[in-house]
C-alpha cells in the first residue's frame, strides 16, 4: 500500500479532543494518561480522542471500528475540522490542516476532502439531483458539467431514476446513497466515510462495497472508512484501526487483527467475523526444519495465500503433511494434517494455531 | 440503530405558540440586560438630580420631565420634517393604488377571486365560506370599509416582513443583536398602543400613516422572532454538511439557512398578519378608515348593531387571511418534509 515517494495521503499526529467546558483541565488529566472515565469524573469533560496517531497512504483504504461512542465520527471531523481539535495535528500531504486559515479550509474542504455523512445530511429542500450537486456548485463546477457528474455519481449508486425526488420521498437506505452520490461526485482525492453503508441491504451494500474498491483502485482514493461491521472491515480495508474510549487499541491488516487480537476487547470485537475466510495456509503452516525436512505429500502442494476452504479437500485426500509454496514456487512450510483439521474445528482454534 | 432523529427545523404550531406564550411577560431571562441598565439609569440620574437640580432628599421633579422629552420630539418633528412626509407619501401612495384597484374591480369579482385563492391554497370549504362571508359583508353595506381594511393589512404586513425579516436574519446571525433585540422587542410588544400613537400623530398627523407605523410597532415583533428562531433551530446535521462542502457564511445562509427557515419565517408573518388585525379598531383612532372606523363611529354613536356587524367583517377578514397564510405555511413545510 504504501506510496511510491513514500508520502503519506494523510498524517494524524499526538491528536485529542475533548469536550465539555472544562477541556484543557480534561486535555491536561487525559495527556497525563488518565482514562477516559477518570477524566470525566474529575472534570466532567469528554475524551472523545487521546493521543491518535496514524499514517494513510495515497491509495489506501483505512478502517475505523469500534463500538458506539468510541469516538469514530468525532476522529474522521477532526480530519476536516469539523471539529476543532484540542490537540495535535492533521496533515493532508505536505500542508497541516490545524493550521490553515478559514479560506485555505474551505478551499481544502471543496478540492481534497469530501465527506458522506452517518445521517446523510440531505438538504431537504433540494432535489436529490440538487442536493448531490450542491458541493459541485459551491466548488464553482459550471452547471453543465456539475449536472452531468452528479447523475453519474446517481447512476452508480442505482439511483438515476430518482433524480427529481425530494429526499422526503426516499427510504433511509436510498437518501444514504443519496449522501454516497454527493461524496462521490466532488471526485476529491481524499473520501472521509462515516457508516456510508449501515442503512443498506446486504445485496445493494456488498454492490457498493464492490464499486468503491473498485473506483479506489481505478482513481487510487485515499479513503478513511467507518463502520461497525467487522466482515465489511476486513472485506474492504487495507490496514483496520480498532479505537475503544477515544484511543486506536489495535492497528494492523485485516487477518493480522482477527488473527492477533491485541487484547481481550479486540477479541470480542472480532469473533463474530467468518474466520475461514481469514485463515491462510501461512498461517497455519508449521517452518520448523525438522518438519519442513519430513516427509510430505508431493500430490498436494498448496499456494501460501490459500485460505483455510480452499485446503478442505486438499486435506481429505492427502496422507502426509501438505507442502506449502510462495508465488515463486519456494516450499515455505508445511501444514500437518492433524493441525488442519485442528485449524477446521472451529474459528478459536484457528486463531490460536495461527498465533502459536 | 437508533432510528432517525426526529426533525426539528420545522417547528411544530405548538412550539410556535409555545414560543409566543414565552414572551408574554415584559421581561424574562433573556431580557435579562435590560434590568440592570434601568437600575444603573435610575441610579444616575437621582445622583445627577441631587448634585445639580435638588436639595432634599427624596425628590419629586414631577411631570417636568414628561414635558422635556415633548420638546425633543418637536424638535425633531421641525427638523427631520421632510424625511416624515417622504415615509407618509409612500405609504398613502400603496394604500390609494390597493384600495382603488380593489374598488376598480368590483365586489363580486374580488369575492370571487378571493374564493378561488382559498379553494386553491386551502380548501372547497373554505372557498365557500370566503365566498358567504365577504358576500354578506358587501350585502351590508360594508364592501368599501373592508377593502380599506385589506388594504391596510396588505400594506403593513408587507412593511413588517421587509423589516422583520432581514432584521430576524441578522439577528440569528449575531448573538450581540440578538441580545440587544429581545428586550426591545418585549417592550415593542408590552407597551401600550396609546403611547406611540401621540407622537405618531404628532409626527404624520391624522391619517393611515401612523396607524401603519404604529400597527408595525406592534405586529413585527414576532415574524423577527421566528425568523431568528427558525435560522438558529436549524438541525446541526445538515449544517455540518453545508459546512463539510467548504460554504462561505453567505452561502450557508442563502442556500441552506434561509430555505430552510421559510416555513418558521411564514409561521411569523401569519402572527404578524393576525397581530396587525387586532390593531384595526385602535388605528381608527389616528385616522385609520375601514372597518375599524365602522366599529369607532358605532362605539361613538350607541349603535350596537352596527357595531357587530363591522366586528364580525373584522373576524372573517382575519380568518380567510389567517386560513390563507397558514395554509401556505403547509405547504412549505410538506414540500421540505421531515429530513
Ligand atoms: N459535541 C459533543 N459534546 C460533548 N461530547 C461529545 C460531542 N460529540 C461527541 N461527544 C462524545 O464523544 C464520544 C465519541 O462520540 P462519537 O460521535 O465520535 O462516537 P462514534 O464512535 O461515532 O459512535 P457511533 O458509532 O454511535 O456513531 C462520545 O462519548 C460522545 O459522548
Ligand atoms: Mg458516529
Amino acid at each position: 500500500m504504501s506510496d511510491a515517494d513514500g508520502q503519506p495521503a494523510l498524517r494524524i499526529r499526538g491528536l485529542y479532543k475533548v469536550f465539555g467546558d472544562a477541556d484543557r483541565e480534561g486535555l491536561e488529566l487525559s495527556r497525563s494518561g488518565q482514562s477516559k472515565d477518570e477524566v470525566q469524573e474529575a472534570t466532567g469533560a469528554v475524551v472523545g480522542l487521546r493521543d491518535i496517531n496514524i499514517e494513510i497512504a495515497q491509495g489506501e483504504l483505512f478502517v475505523v471500528m469500534g463500538l458506539s461512542g468510541c469516538g469514530k465520527s468525532t476522529l474522521v471531523r477532526c480530519i476536516n475540522r469539523l471539529i476543532e481539535p484540542s490537540a495535535g495535528e492533521v496533515w493532508i500531504d505536505d500542508r497541516e490542516i490545524t493550521e490553515m486559515s478559514d479560506d485555505e479550509l474551505r478551499e481544502t474542504r471543496r478540492r481534497e476532502l469530501a465527506m458522506v455523512f452517518q445521517h446523510f445530511g440531505l438538504m431537504p429542500h433540494r432535489t436529490v439531483m440538487d442536493n448531490v450537486a450542491l458541493p459541485l456548485e459551491i466548488g464553482g463546477v459550471a452547471r453543465r458539467e456539475r449536472r452531468e457528474r452528479a447523475a453519474n455519481a446517481l447512476e452508480l449508486v442505482g439511483l438515476r431514476e430518482w433524480i427529481a425526488s425530494m429526499p422526503n420521498q426516499l427510504s433511509g437506505g436510498m437518501k444514504q446513497r443519496v449522501g454516497l452520490a454527493r461524496g462521490l461526485a466532488m471526485e476529491t482525492p481524499i473520501l472521509l466515510m462515516d457508516e456510508p453503508f449501515s442503512a443498506l441491504d446486504p445485496v445493494i451494500r456488498r454492490d457498493l462495497q464492490d464499486e468503491l474498491l473498485a473506483l479506489q483502485s481505478s482513481v487510487q482514493k485515499t479513503i478513511v472508512f467507518i463502520t461497525h461491521d467487522l466482515n465489511e472491515a476486513v472485506r474492504v480495508g487495507d490496514r483496520i484501526a480498532i479505537m475503544r474510549d477515544g484511543e486506536i487499541v489495535q492497528l494492523g491488516a485485516p487477518n493480522d487483527v482477527v488473527l492477533n487480537p491485541a487484547d481481550a476487547f479486540v477479541r470480542e470485537f472480532t469473533q463474530d467475523v467468518r474466520l475461514h475466510g481469514m485463515v491462510t495456509a501461512a498461517s497455519i503452516m508449521d517452518t520448523s526444519p525438522e518438519a519442513m525436512t519430513g516427509p510430505t505429500d508431493e500430490r498436494y502442494v498448496v499456494r501460501e495465500d490459500a485460505v483455510l476452504d480452499e485446503l478442505v479437500p486438499a486435506g481429505l485426500s492427502a496422507t502426509q503433511p501438505l507442502q506449502v509454496v510462495d508465488g515463486a514456487g519456494e516450499l515455505v512450510g508445511v501444514i500437518p494434517l492433524q493441525r488442519l483439521a485442528r485449524a477446521m474445528v472451529s474459528d478459536e482454534a484457528a486463531a490460536a494455531i495461527a498465533a502459536e | 440503530m437508533s432510528g432517525l432523529p426526529v426533525p426539528q427545523h420545522i417547528l411544530s404550531p405548538r412550539s410556535v405558540m409555545a414560543e409566543i406564550m414565552n414572551r408574554s411577560g415584559p421581561v424574562q431571562r433573556d431580557s435579562a440586560w435590560a434590568v440592570p441598565l434601568v437600575v444603573v439609569a435610575t441610579g444616575l440620574f437621582y445622583v445627577v438630580a441631587y448634585l445639580f437640580v435638588a436639595d432634599e432628599f427624596p425628590f419629586d421633579v414631577g411631570r417636568d420631565i414628561g414635558y422635556r422629552l415633548d420638546v425633543w420630539l418637536d424638535w425633531l418633528k421641525d427638523n427631520l420634517g421632510p424625511l416624515f412626509q417622504a415615509i407618509k407619501d409612500v405609504i398613502v401612495w400603496f394604500l390609494i393604488s390597493l384600495e382603488d384597484m380593489m374598488l376598480w374591480f368590483t365586489w363580486p369579482a374580488s369575492i370571487a377571486a378571493i374564493a378561488l385563492v382559498s379553494w386553491l391554497l386551502v380548501s372547497t370549504r373554505m372557498a365557500l365560506f370566503s365566498a358567504s362571508s365577504l358576500l354578506l359583508l358587501a350585502t351590508f353595506g360594508l364592501w368599501e370599509s373592508t377593502v380599506e381594511t385589506m388594504a391596510l393589512i396588505i400594506v403593513t404586513v408587507t412593511l413588517s416582513i421587509m423589516i422583520a425579516v432581514p432584521l430576524g436574519v441578522w439577528a440569528s446571525q449575531s448573538d450581540r443583536l440578538d441580545a440587544v433585540l429581545r428586550p426591545m422587542l418585549d417592550a415593542m410588544q408590552t407597551m401600550p398602543s396609546f403611547v406611540y400613537l401621540v407622537p405618531a400623530i404628532a409626527f404624520f398627523s391624522l391619517g393611515n400613516t401612523p396607524a401603519v407605523l404604529a400597527t408595525l410597532i406592534y405586529a413585527v415583533p414576532p415574524a423577527v422572532r421566528l425568523t431568528n428562531l427558525g435560522i438558529r433551530q436549524l438541525p446541526a446535521e445538515t449544517l455540518e454538511a453545508a459546512d463539510s462542502f467548504g460554504m462561505t457564511r453567505r452561502q450557508m445562509l442563502l442556500k441552506v439557512k434561509i430555505p430552510l427557515a421559510i416555513p418558521t419565517i411564514m409561521a411569523g408573518v401569519n402572527q404578524t398578519t393576525l397581530m396587525a388585525l387586532s390593531m384595526v379598531v385602535i388605528a381608527s383612532l389616528v385616522g385609520a378608515g375601514g372597518l375599524g372606523l365602522d366599529v369607532n363611529r358605532a362605539l361613538g354613536r350607541i349603535e350596537p348593531g352596527n357595531g357587530f356587524l363591522a366586528g364580525l367583517g373584522i373576524v372573517f377578514v382575519a380568518i380567510i387571511i389567517d386560513r390563507i397564510t397558514q395554509a401556505l405555511t403547509k405547504k412549505q413545510q410538506d414540500a421540505l418534509g421531515s429530513e
